[in-house]
């Protein structure tokens, strides 16, 4: 099994990862960045051919092809003379980790902050952006690790870079909601047009993962061919995986796309026996059978095929123990009390299927109650502002139907988990909405 | 194939209150959850409306409180 290494070099010796926080650390390991330049008659600069011939895919949970954006960005820009209105567009870095089970982009900014930094650059330079920010959550200790890397390269940085703090919830992260609160410090879904079209302050808004800007960076010195030369040819590159729960050594690692899921427990001295389950991509992600994740490569489709997703990059074992319909109850009330609270579906509807689950996961129901969790569920898919409730809607299904064995055990009022604790760990819970996304969302 | 316009029903969500008066104008298009929030018949946020709904279609948009319902000409 090779060891595909980009973003998370180690020390040879020690296995430690390589501390590069200092700009000359890091420019000593991968080199400086090359100079890019910007766009030219509607089009972006010649680096987002590069991106294309790279295939790189956004590595925050959605893997759209990142080029594509780039010219959407500059496209907006050039319509109808935006730029001549002073209609700059702006980057966001995004390094919220709203899935709380990812520790991807934490890892990545403690070890290398000043890759994601130049990926933030190069994007800036190739799309005419003329402002960019990072968006860390409020409290993270990554915001001193980014003020101190942000003021030791200000010399040489041509776009000036900002971190903003939205606060630790988990719409807060999503692309509208980012673009809103740089706007005007509401971190709310937004409806409508997509930040390419209009984000902050109605400017063409570039919304990239901080890993997918880390990658960036490296095709910048690299080029595109460079980068697709391992990996799936789809889906190419390599990328981060957060393995956690029932594993020996949980922890951040970084695979070639396309490797088998086998391959990556095994780097993580394996998953225990008689594992529940998977949780995969994370909360906003879908519940997977073992031998059906098992059978799976780490790329989107290969992962789609087995009813599962790579998401946030989250692979999460449930411990032989527990009962799948408690901790898929337990994070249904999580997400329902994330709800912006902005549309019905969601802040009703989520609240309702949670309460059907906790029933579920006691084991005091009948039939009906599943029928009725079923309809709901089917009924608030397609009908939010955001994405919310569908990959809430979503992570239920999946569970209902990846432990079905285990609902028909609930339905006859037994339950086959070994103990009743807690196993997947959740942000402090909070109460469900019953009105509008209040002062929480500042 | 000739194209044609057509009028397309939208309804934003994040604006909507759920008053219900666009399901009680306009029941071949609309109806209600649980929750009293409109569900669009054949799924989604949109729906194209037939020619002789039309009226029905435009009262429905008077009729929110909350201006959550626009309409839309697009060409098929």
């Amino acid at each position: 099994m090779t060891d595909h290494v980009r973003l998370l070099p180690a020390d040879p010796a020690t296995r430690r990862l390589l501390d590069l926080r200092r700009l000359e650390a890091h420019t000593a390991h991968f080199g400086p960045l090359p100079t890019v330049p910007g766009p030219k008659e509607g089009r972006p600069g010649p680096l987002a051919e590069q991106v294309g011939i790279a295939g790189l895919r956004g590595r925050g949970g959605g893997w759209f092809p990142t080029a594509r954006k780039l010219h959407a960005v500059v496209e907006s820009a050039g319509a109808k003379g935006a730029i001549a209105r002073g209609n700059k567009p702006v980057v966001i870095a995004n390094a919220m980790e709203g899935e709380h089970l990812s520790n991807k982009d934490k890892v990545l900014i403690t070890h290398a902050p000043h890759l994601v930094l130049d990926g933030i650059q190069a994007a800036a330079t190739t799309i005419g952006a003329t402002s960019a920010f990072i968006a860390v959550h409020r409290g993270s200790p990554l915001v001193s690790i980014l003020d101190l890397a942000i003021a030791e390269r200000a010399r040489i940085d041509s776009v000036r870079v900002e971190v903003i703090t939205p606060p630790e919830r988990y719409v807060a992260s999503e692309e509208t909601a980012l673009a809103h609160w740089a706007t005007d410090g509401v971190a709310v879904p937004v409806y409508g047009a997509r930040p390419f079209q209009k984000g902050m302050n109605g400017r063409p808004t570039l919304v990239d993962n901080a890993e997918t800007l880390a990658h960036l960076a490296l095709i910048t010195r690299h080029g595109g061919a460079w980068f697709a030369s391992i990996g799936d040819p789809q889906a190419p590159g390599t990328t981060l995986v957060t393995v956690a729960g029932a594993v020996t050594h949980a922890g951040v690692i970084e695979v070639a796309t396309g490797t088998p899921v086998v391959d990556i427990l095994a780097r993580c001295g394996g998953a225990a026996i008689g594992v529940r389950g998977f949780l995969t991509g994370g909360y906003g992600g879908a519940w997977a059978r073992t031998d059906d994740v098992l059978a799976a490569q780490w790329t989107p489709v290969s992962m789609a095929a087995q009813g599962a997703v790579i998401g946030a990059g989250v692979l999460w074992a449930l411990e032989p123990d527990s009962c799948p319909l408690r901790e898929l109850a337990r994070i249904a009330a999580y997400m329902a009390g994330e709800s912006a609270g902005q549309c019905g579906p969601c802040r009703f509807g989520l609240p309702s299927v949670a309460d059907d689950l906790s029933l579920l996961a006691t084991a005091h129901v009948g039939p009906e109650d599943t029928h009725r969790l079923h309809e709901r569920l089917a009924l608030i898919v397609g009908r939010g502002g955001c994405k919310h409730p569908d990959g809430t809607a979503r992570l239920i299904s999946t569970g209902l139907h990846a432990f079905q064995d285990e609902v028909a055990h609930h339905l006859n009022g037994r339950c086959s988990a070994r103990t009743t604790a807690p196993s997947i760990p959740l942000p402090p819970g909070r109460s469900i909405p019953v009105a509008r996304a209040g002062k929480d969302f500042k | 194939m000739s194209t044609h316009r057509v009028t397309r029903l939208h309804i934003d969500p994040t604006v909507c209150d759920g008053k219900g008066f666009c399901a009680e104008l306009l029941p071949e298009l609309i109806g209600l959850d649980e929750w009293e929030f409109p569900v669009i018949l054949t799924g989604g946020l949109s729906t194209d409306v037939p020619a002789e709904l039309l009226p029905d279609a435009k009262r429905s948009v008077a009729a929110c409180p909350v201006g959550a319902i626009r309409l839309s000409k697009a060409t098929k």
